[in-house]
């Protein structure tokens, strides 16, 4: 039963073999095989992401003690696909002095850059899109494609709001990158390599036991990096009118929201591999492939659902807020962070695994702690400062 | 014909062609954009080239800072939504004409040199991304160009930012 | 199998095409988006030198990634000046930044 092992290749190379068999030559089986399986896997990725939306609007209904769609099929498990109906037979409408190209590319190329980081996600041990070996950068790099997605979007649609917005999200996800980076370096030290497939197999303690701060720190970022509350001030209805998706509407708009849905269980997925084993749980996943695949979409589930927990508790975060926060905690503790990992890591190399975590997660919880009184102290230093000013003003008023 | 050159003869066309855009089209924002085009061009082939961190690096330094850089200048730099007036200067044909001739020139110097018909060498079972990241911080490699460039980099960045700081308010007290 | 001399003559086609976007267009910001292509040729010639020489001689994709850096410095210089002249004379065309000469 070699189909059960490994079905992807195997599969492949029946493929390849029937190709061949009608006559294609070698070069062009391979590249027919190699998209077929692209198209299955995007395919399947967005039945994934109609599911979503489907989770996305019962769990915010129980967040919000209500109910959520129940009347379009069991459970409203219909609703979804209602909703694609509705979305598609909109009308499609270009706004005025809009440059047609652009306008009608960007939906495509945000939701394109979140297909493109499926290709890198190891399903398991033997089903993955690429094992490549710089993949933790290609996950910067089709964040960075997001944020093109963006401009073109806000610019296109001859709007000033859309194009302020635009403006203020591309500030917000590219000033989040950094602490994102320096957060995905983490657990490239622990597992000494960039492939995200070594950095699961090399998972024999999760890393969110190793760096729960770098966690954390990811955790925050990608939900900046999202776009997704409590980070959303740009993009909210009842904000700056939608942001830079304001004149968009119909299946353009369809294809913004789903993918801003894709993109957070994609980084569910990521947080998944990266800091809590990916396909490992204790052994299972050796039964059998599909058992990894199901381990991990448990696990990125899990994953999105903490995104959207935050997001239907927390209120949302003033713009100059969110970026002070950035570039004046999370940046400078990222990069400590950095240090203390890399420090830690070498110095505690040749020991025991469990004093290894042990000195790890410790060392974590004193940056942490230190960090958090550098803030209090710096926190209790300016409410002095503001009370001697207005002190100062009472007596010089009174006089 | 092999797989690899149909994909390098399509990418040379789609870079060569998004180029000719660059330098041609009226709309700004539009020449940003089809320099995106030949960037990811130029991506796809460092990726052929199996210089696979130069290619995401390309894509994250180029495409996501320098790209984007670009056009949050050129929309503050406009007088006006629609760009108006000829785009190329009076010099034009001199300029083609030169370029021509560097061209040429490069072309003459390729046909006569013997290393350019040089092949491939076989690249498996090499780490190279190892082998990059020892060159980049080891004392008897490149480390010192690269820390060289990384403070290059900063006070450049530095300058750029006070150089075009908007000095209006201070002019003002 | 790709020789490298197609490597070469794509990279010396763009550098031409940069060298014609530098010389003849009125846009200060175009004649830096001809730089940037120029740039871009010269990291195709290195990193085909590498792939297509010794590839454990490392020194070809160190001198890409510094060529990367130094382009992001200048482009940030360049365009920081740019936006800085805006300001002052409300024009980008370069044959109008012409206060200096007589």
């Amino acid at each position: 039963m070699n189909f059960w092992k490994d079905p992807i290749n195997v599969a492949a190379d029946w493929l390849k073999n029937v190709f061949t068999g009608w006559g294609l030559t070698d070069p062009y089986a391979t590249a027919l095989v190699y998209l077929l399986g692209a198209f299955t896997m995007v395919a399947l990725v967005m039945l994934l992401d109609v599911f979503l939306v489907w989770i996305e609007r019962k769990v915010v209904a129980r967040f919000q003690d209500r109910v959520g769609p129940n009347r379009v099929g069991p459970f409203g498990l219909i609703q979804p696909f209602a909703d694609i109906i509705k979305l598609l037979i909109k009308e499609d409408i270009t706004p005025a002095g809009a440059d047609k190209v652009v306008y009608n590319l960007a939906p495509v190329l945000s939701l394109a850059s979140v297909l493109l980081l499926w290709a890198i996600l190891p399903l398991s041990a033997l089903v993955y899109g690429v094992d490549l070996n710089v993949a933790v950068l290609y996950l910067v790099a089709a964040g960075a494609l997001g944020t093109l997605a963006v401009i073109m979007a806000g610019w296109s649609s001859n709007n000033k709001y859309a194009l302020l917005g635009a403006f203020r999200t591309v500030a917000q996800m590219i000033s989040f990158e950094i602490p994102m980076v320096v957060a995905l370096l983490i657990p490239t030290i622990l597992s000494g390599s960039m492939s995200l497939k070594t950095v699961v197999e090399r998972q024999d303690i999760w890393y969110v036991i190793l760096a729960p701060l770098g966690f954390i720190i990811f955790l925050i970022s990608a939900i900046a990096e999202l776009g997704r509350a409590p980070f959303d001030l740009n993009e909210a209805e009842s904000e700056i009118v939608a942001g830079f998706h304001i004149e968009y509407s119909g299946m353009k708009f369809g294809l913004f929201y789903a993918g801003e849905l894709l993109h957070a269980f994609t980084f569910g997925g990521f947080m998944a591999v990266l800091f809590f084993g990916g396909y490992r749980f204790f052994g299972l996943e050796q039964i059998h492939p599909l058992v990894a695949v199901f381990i991990l979409m448990i696990k990125a589930l899990l994953g999105y659902w903490v995104i959207m927990w935050i997001k239907y508790t927390v209120p949302r975060i003033r713009i100059d807020h969110m970026l002070a926060f950035n570039w004046k905690f999370l940046t400078p503790m990222a990069f400590a962070l950095l240090v203390v990992t890399a420090v830690m890591h070498k110095l505690l190399s040749g020991t025991q695994p469990w004093v290894y975590a042990l000195g790890m997660f410790l060392s974590n919880v004193v940056l942490l702690l230190a960090a958090l009184e550098i803030l209090r102290t710096s926190a209790r230093n300016q409410r002095r400062q503001e009370e001697a000013a207005l002190s100062a003003i009472a007596q010089t008023s009174s006089h | 014909m092999d797989a690899s050159q149909i994909i390098f003869g399509l990418t040379a066309l789609l870079i060569i062609f998004s180029a000719l855009r660059v330098v041609t089209t009226r709309n700004m924002v539009h020449a940003a954009l089809w320099l995106i085009v030949t960037l990811f061009g130029v991506t796809v082939l460092y990726a052929l080239l199996q210089a696979n961190f130069l290619a995401v690096v390309q894509v994250v330094v180029y495409v996501g800072a320098i790209a984007i850089l670009f056009i949050f200048a050129i929309m503050l730099t406009r007088r006006e939504i629609r760009d108006s007036g000829p785009q190329l200067n009076r010099g034009w044909l001199l300029a083609a004409f030169i370029s021509l001739a560097v061209f040429g020139s490069l072309l003459a110097l390729l046909y006569n040199a013997p290393v350019a018909g040089r092949l491939a060498g076989s690249l498996t079972g090499e780490d190279t991304l190892m082998a990059l990241g020892q060159a980049l911080v080891s004392p008897d490699a490149y480390v010192l160009p690269f820390e060289v460039a990384s403070v290059l980099l900063l006070a450049a960045l530095i300058g750029a930012v006070y150089v075009a700081l908007n000095k209006k308010q201070e002019s003002d007290q | 199998m790709i020789p490298l001399s197609w490597y070469l003559v794509l990279s010396a086609l763009l550098f031409s095409i940069g060298l014609f976007g530098v010389l003849a267009r009125r846009n200060a910001v175009a004649i830096l988006l001809g730089i940037e292509l120029m740039l871009n040729a010269v990291n195709i010639n290195l990193a085909s030198f590498w792939r297509y020489g010794n590839t454990a001689q490392m020194g070809g994709q160190v001198f890409a990634i510094i060529v990367f850096a130094v382009a992001a410095a200048e482009v940030a210089v360049g365009l920081a000046l740019i936006i800085s002249v805006y300001r002052r004379r409300k024009t980008v065309l370069a044959e109008e930044i012409d206060l200096m000469k007589w």
